[in-house]
């Protein structure tokens, strides 16, 4: 069995530093003495800020996702896609490898992710929060890092402007949601104070019955 | 900046790579779970000097087909005209919007191509045991992983402009065998980013600390 140490001391993700992690005041973050990573942030705002914020971007994802995102007119012939049709294109046209990587990274991951934050933020409200919310949260990191509206968004402006020579194109309703969301998606992930929630998660042996930390050093890591 | 810096490797704890939370394994060649979050614990990650160099290899393999051949190619009337990443760079630059040629050149030539470089310089300075320039290092890597994404962003364009430009007979855009290889290089650097442990940039300033697994 595993022994756990004392959860104010922190090893720097970055450079593996042992360190005191002091009780942070709301808005401020603490960095590594050594290599200057961002140990840990607590976000400014409320709890509830960000479960408002993931129902807002929760909504604004099926909007993005069933309406089109752009029209194009020429000669008397239109066309529309959504960002499913995106991928759907590719698949269709020999390419099955890139059309679920963009699936993945259009659709599958900031919608698994908003959906576990939203579950996360829910079960959040509990004390204690249930025992699957540490697996779910780690997760949630993942489809974090293949989220990539944002790249996709740029991706469609140049696109527009590439198919505006030969036809003429008008935004759709879903452009706009994407629009909104790419700046939604962040703040939820900015107001989320996930360091909260982990002090807070439960596990075997865990939270309960604290041991004394074993010769942890202590270096403070406030700036 | 002393040598004798205390890491949780030396003192016999291992750091939850998703949770953080602190743990002294009973065992130290198997020290199994997180017991909070279920994340395997390492002290470092898993072979990742080897692992990173194969992704790294096979990323700048990939990169040759990436550019050679087409992303995608039009068809108007019957005439097919290939595009490869460069092209389009040059056909937006030729078409007045200067900026969105900037973009893309950065995001599909550049990226790419600065991340593979910064990975080999890390790659390397670590198996030489390099103890300069630890943080400067350590910034670099963390900017190669934040960036890393942004490379995807000619996938998207093909994409968009594949799923859009379906008037046929008149013209039509089908995707072309580059673009398989670029995912490919953007997804192997972006697995590449995250094999490496920056944490092995400090270990040469500890050298009695224990191996890496």
């Amino acid at each position: 069995m595993n022994a756990h140490v004392e959860t104010s001391s922190i090893a720097c993700p970055d450079c593996d530093l042992l360190q005191h992690m002091p009780p942070l005041p709301r808005g401020t973050k603490a960095r590594c003495v050594r290599c200057g990573h961002v140990l840990a942030s607590r976000p400014p705002g409320p709890r509830d800020l960000s479960l408002a914020l993931a129902l807002a971007a929760a909504i604004t994802f099926v909007i993005a996702n069933v309406s089109p995102l752009m029209d194009l007119s020429a000669v008397g012939r239109t066309a529309s896609t959504t960002i499913a049709g995106g991928a759907y294109q590719m698949w269709v046209e020999g390419e099955p490898i890139v059309s679920v990587l963009i699936a993945f990274c259009a659709v599958i991951a900031p919608g698994a992710y908003l959906l576990f934050m939203l579950i996360l933020l829910f079960a959040a409200q509990r004390s204690p929060p249930p025992h699957w919310a540490g697996e779910m949260l780690r997760w949630t990191h993942h489809f974090e890092m293949w989220s990539m509206l944002e790249v996709m968004m740029l991706g469609i402006l140049v696109a527009l402007i590439k198919i505006a020579e030969v036809a003429s194109v008008e935004a759709g309703i879903g452009l706009y949601a994407v629009g909104a969301l790419i700046l939604l998606i962040p703040a939820v992930m900015v107001t989320f104070d996930a360091r909260e929630l982990w002090a807070r998660v439960e596990w075997v042996g865990g939270a309960t019955s604290r041991q004394a930390p074993g010769g942890v050093p202590v270096a403070e890591s406030r700036r | 900046m002393t040598g004798a810096a205390l890491t949780a490797a030396r003192a016999g704890l291992v750091s939850c790579e998703a949770c953080q939370l602190l743990s002294r394994p009973a065992s130290a060649s198997a020290p199994g779970y997180c017991r909070r979050c279920g994340e395997k614990l390492e002290y470092r990650r898993h072979a990742s000097i080897e692992t990173t160099w194969a992704l790294v290899v096979a990323a700048a393999i990939c990169y040759i087909p990436a550019n050679a051949l087409p992303v995608f190619t039009t068809t108007t009337l019957g005439e097919e005209e290939p595009d490869t990443i460069l092209s389009g760079v040059a056909f937006l630059y030729t078409s007045g919007s200067w900026p969105l040629a900037l973009i893309v050149l950065v995001a599909s030539v550049m990226i790419p191509l600065g991340k593979l470089v910064a990975l080999v310089y890390l790659l390397v300075t670590v198996q030489r045991g390099s103890i300069a320039n630890n943080r400067e290092r350590t910034r670099l890597y963390r900017i190669v992983e934040i960036i890393g994404r942004w490379s995807m962003l000619d996938v998207f364009v093909a994409a968009f402009t594949v799923a859009l430009v379906q008037l046929q007979p008149l013209t039509s855009v089908a995707p072309g065998a580059g673009v398989l290889f670029f995912a490919a290089v953007v997804v192997m650097t972006m697995l590449a980013a995250e094999s490496f442990d920056p944490r092995l940039i400090w270990d040469a300033s500890n050298p009695r600390q224990a191996g890496h697994g």
